[in-house]
């Protein structure tokens, strides 16, 4: 079942390339049809999983190179099993969200693709190689997804090109990968069991000061995926100048992988090296938390205000894993699946602005509330959550990784609270300020989102209302493979 | 007595150069095209009975030429690579260059010089085989006649070749004098864990002509210059055949001849490994000519090589021959497509590439996989034979350099990014579509499916490496 979660988008992608480029109407089907299946594996995925039995499930395993002990495993846990309900969820809304993708639709789509199958596979991976492998994958796509399809940004005095951003995001988060690899390399070494199975590595166990040594590898190497401070540059770039759907995969999903594989190669197999470093990762998760929504608050760009709302919602991730407590940790990966959504949702309305109005400047926007109701409904949900509404899905995960901050470094606990506090001044003066008071007669013609767009940001909103005032769907998984880490530390 | 059923590729090979020359002079200029197809069914051919020989273990000549899995192995690599080559180069040897025939011969010529290369079990046959190939090149690099940089490079290429086949000659004679014999498994006999001063300075001066011969930084000096002016085929020869033999040599005479001495020279493979990834890829960031880039890329590449030659296991060799063979695909892809656009078009800048995608988007796509590939990037052959090749090195306790290897494969990502954003960012400064021919089209189709194939699936091949470098070490 797994391997056909990971492989569909990539045989999809191999379609597309056989694909004449003018057939737009089966380009459109084949990928609405991918979306659909992967999103119907994902569920199903994440409701097989049994929070009782725990451990890896679904497990699959092909023989693969022996010699090096490298075999095509799989598996989820309680902690990947909701991130791959999420990459399904935003994978589908993304193929909704880009149905009239311009120029060349079908080459946008091979790699959407290929982004997917590298996101799902990182997420079910039990063999490093692999992980790696699929982590590489979901960057490879990158440059040209938002070097072609993108949109620069003008600042007046500058312009902050989309080839920039492309290529910052790539060389960055390849240069993150580099120290994983030579992480992963060093790991497999010192553990002298000659193979990369994570199973068999955790089982191999590792010196104290070989921990300690490697642990900043992994913490740095996937921390700049997650967009740890101060590595976080390249993602409001990044994210700005990505197309609507790209942004919301990459926000939306691949910066879980940092945080995913700090806890699934850093924590579990090097818990000595976490329990020395987690001070540093939590004093800088909480520089990301308070830095990010101060640099939010300070953006004119509707687009950028989300890029650097997502760093500051990392920081969350990043402080709850440090805690390397039961419920900080729970916290953290359903704050992964939370801001995953909220961010999906987020990017998706306004790329729907930006697509109407071809400007994202804050300052030119008024009232639009009065043209395009159900855009700032969803928006002002988006918002909400963001700055921690009770009854929405960011509430619970901030609560958890509160608790767990508190009981660990109280101290800290008092800075995040301040950045949540920041966070409701950006997100409501925004809100204020773009969707409320008087029409600006400019925009008296702006159409609100078409009932598809309308479709994909209805099912996020529906997730995180869902996952708001049902927590206990997700976090039973959560908790069973959370626990079972712990018991590692 | 020397069973001569081993040596049937040898002959068949020396019989196919010659009969391509002949051809030559019997077919009218019109159908000297059938030269090329004929070559490289001919050397597919051949791979047949070097197939059938597999798992022979003979010394021939009282073990001056080797038959074992090693050998054989680098012995369909070019066969393989030759018939490549044969059918990438025919269009491009039509439109620009002329004289067929003797272009085809010299290219068969030159894997019959490589597969005694590889199989060579004593310096000297080493040696003759190594000039033999050197001097087929030196022909092909100034094959353009009339094309000034391609005499340019001729001159450089036979000169600075000249010059380091001296030193290795030198050197050859100063081992010889040292330890009375010139039998790899000879001189590990004698060598022991120190080195007399005669036998340092002729190991130095050795390492040093074959460093030259596979553009190993800081004796590169010729190759960007060569590589750009040779005609777009040769170059492409040039940078995955002739490599890959140099590499096939070397691993072949320092497992079994140097193994013993190996902490008096490892050093010195690390330095010029170390040297040759970080200026090959530094230096290929400025380059605006693709062949040029694809030049300074392969130094870096070599680079990669040498971290495995350092490492010196058995897995590290099986590391360098799996990377050997992900890099030849790649840079055969790469190259080919170069060459297909450069036929249509006439222009090797990169930024004539601006708009391939869409005049081209087939050459952009595999273009831009060949550059993936390089880059290391998964999916393709490059990201699990480096991985490999690495891996191997990092037990070995190379672990730092595989550090350098992996930072500098990021710089490399960027000019090979430079190259797809010309094709795919920038749009077209001309307009007409591309068509190229069919057997480049199916060249190119077969070249990227090996790319993904060692890329995915690389178990099969990997494993009969793997028996080949471990009768290495036996």
């Amino acid at each position: 079942m797994l391997s056909v979660l990971v492989l569909v988008p990539v045989l999809v992608a191999g379609l597309l390339v056989a694909l004449p480029s003018g057939r737009l109407r089966a380009l459109r089907s084949l990928a609405l049809g991918a979306g659909i299946v992967e999103l119907a594996l994902a569920l199903y995925v994440f409701l097989s999983y049994d929070s009782n039995l725990g451990g890896y499930q679904l497990v699959e395993r092909y023989r693969w190179l022996d010699s090096l002990g490298v075999s095509f495993h799989l598996g989820v846990d309680g902690v990947s099993a909701p991130l791959v309900l999420l990459n399904g969820i935003v994978l589908f809304t993304g193929v909704i969200i880009s149905w009239h993708m311009k120029p060349r639709p079908k080459d946008f789509f091979i790699l959407f693709f290929t982004l997917a199958s590298g996101v799902f596979g990182t997420f079910v991976a039990l063999d490093l190689f692999f992980l790696f492998f699929f982590y590489e994958l979901a960057v490879l796509p990158m440059y040209l997804l938002i070097g072609v399809w993108g949109s620069s940004s003008d600042f007046g005095t500058f312009i902050r090109t989309k080839e920039y951003g492309a290529l910052k995001l790539t060389l960055v988060l390849v240069a993150g990968s580099v120290l994983v690899w030579v992480g992963l390399l060093a790991m497999y070494v010192e553990a002298g069991v000659g193979s990369f199975d994570l199973l068999d590595l955790e089982a191999a166990g590792m010196s104290v000061g070989v921990q300690r040594f490697l642990f900043p590898f992994f913490m740095l190497g996937f921390g700049v995926l997650a967009g740890l401070w101060p590595f976080h540059t390249w993602s409001p770039d990044g994210h700005v100048a990505a197309p609507t759907a790209v942004s919301m995969v990459h926000a939306g999903v691949l910066m879980k992988l940092g945080a995913y594989g700090l806890l699934r190669v850093g924590i579990s197999l090097l818990p000595e090296g976490a329990h020395a470093w987690a001070p540093v990762l939590i004093v800088l998760g909480t520089v990301n938390v308070v830095y990010g929504a101060m640099s939010a608050m300070a953006q004119k760009d509707l687009k950028y205000v989300v890029g650097y709302s997502s760093v500051s919602h990392m920081g969350y991730v990043l402080m709850g894993l440090a805690t390397l407590t039961v419920v900080g940790m729970d916290g953290a990966v359903l704050q992964m699946f939370s801001h995953g959504i909220m961010t999906a949702l987020f990017f998706a309305l306004v790329g729907i602005v930006y697509e109407r109005a071809h400007v994202r400047d804050i300052t030119v926007f008024e009232g639009l509330a009065k043209r395009m109701g159900l855009t700032s409904a969803f928006f002002v949900v988006a918002g909400l959550t963001s700055l921690g509404l009770p009854g929405l899905s960011g509430f619970v995960a901030e609560f958890l990784v509160f608790v767990g901050v508190f009981q660990t470094y109280p101290v800290l606990g008092v800075l995040a609270i301040i950045g949540a506090a920041i966070t409701a001044v950006y997100i409501l003066r925004l809100l204020g300020k773009v969707f409320f008071g008087p029409l600006n007669p400019k925009w008296e013609k702006l159409p609100d989102a078409t009932p598809r767009e309308g479709f994909a940001a209805a099912v996020l909103v529906a997730t995180i209302v869902f996952v708001g005032v049902n927590p206990g769907f997700l976090m039973r998984a959560i908790d069973s493979g959370v626990q079972a880490l712990a018991t590692r530390l | 007595m020397v069973d001569y059923k081993l040596l049937v590729p040898q002959f068949l090979l020396a019989g196919l150069a010659f009969g391509l020359l002949a051809l030559d002079l019997v077919l009218p200029p019109a159908r000297r095209r059938y030269i090329a197809y004929l070559g490289a069914l001919g050397l597919v051919g051949i791979v047949l009975s070097t197939i059938s020989l597999r798992g022979q273990e003979a010394a021939l000549y009282g073990g001056l030429f080797l038959i074992d899995n090693y050998a054989l192995f680098f012995q369909g690599l070019f066969l393989v690579m030759g018939a490549v080559i044969l059918l990438a180069a025919e269009d491009h040897v039509r439109k620009f260059l002329g004289h067929a025939g003797e272009y085809y011969g010299l290219v068969v010529v030159a894997v019959l010089a490589m597969t005694v290369m590889t199989s060579a079990g004593e310096l000297l046959t080493a040696y003759i085989a190594l000039e033999l190939l050197s001097f087929t090149f030196y022909v092909l690099s100034a094959y353009a006649t009339r094309d000034l940089r391609s005499n340019e490079a001729g001159v450089k290429y036979i000169l600075l070749g000249a010059f380091s086949s001296a030193l290795l000659l030198y050197g050859i004679s100063l081992i010889y004098g040292a330890t009375g014999t010139t039998y790899f498994r000879g001189i590990a006999g004698a060598v022991g864990g120190t080195l007399s001063p005669g036998l340092l300075l002729g190991l130095v001066l050795l390492i040093a002509g074959f460093a030259f011969k596979a553009a190993a930084v800081p004796f590169h000096m010729w190759a960007p210059d060569v590589y750009e002016g040779a005609p777009l085929p040769t170059t492409a020869y040039l940078s995955v055949a002739a490599k890959a033999a140099v590499f096939g040599l070397l691993l072949r005479l320092f497992s079994q001849g140097l193994l013993p001495a190996i902490e008096v020279w490892r050093w010195v493979i690390v330095a010029l490994a170390a040297a040759s990834i970080t200026v090959g890829n530094l230096v290929a960031i400025p380059q605006t000519n693709i062949k040029r880039l694809l030049a300074y890329s392969s130094i870096g590449q070599a680079g990669y090589l040498l971290v495995g030659l350092a490492a010196l296991s058995p897995q590290a060799v099986s590391g360098v021959l799996v990377h050997l063979a992900g890099y030849a695909a790649t840079n055969l892809l790469a190259f080919t497509a170069v060459i297909a656009y450069y036929n249509e078009t006439g222009h090797e800048q990169i930024e004539d590439f601006a708009g391939a995608a869409e005049r081209a988007p087939y050459l952009a796509l595999l273009l831009t996989i060949a550059m993936f590939s390089l880059a290391g990037l998964p999916f393709f052959a490059g990201f699990t034979t480096k991985f490999y090749l690495f891996t191997a090195a990092a037990q070995e306790g190379l672990l730092w350099l595989v550090g350098l290897a992996a930072a500098m494969s990021v710089v490399s990502l960027y000019y090979y990014l430079m190259v797809i954003k010309q094709m795919y960012i920038h749009p077209s400064r001309h307009s007409p579509r591309l068509r190229p021919g069919f057997v480049l089209t199916g060249v190119l189709g077969v070249l990227a499916f090996a790319v993904v194939a060692i890329g995915v699936y690389p178990g099969p091949l990997v494993r009969f490496i793997e028996t080949a470098s471990k009768g290495l070490f036996s």
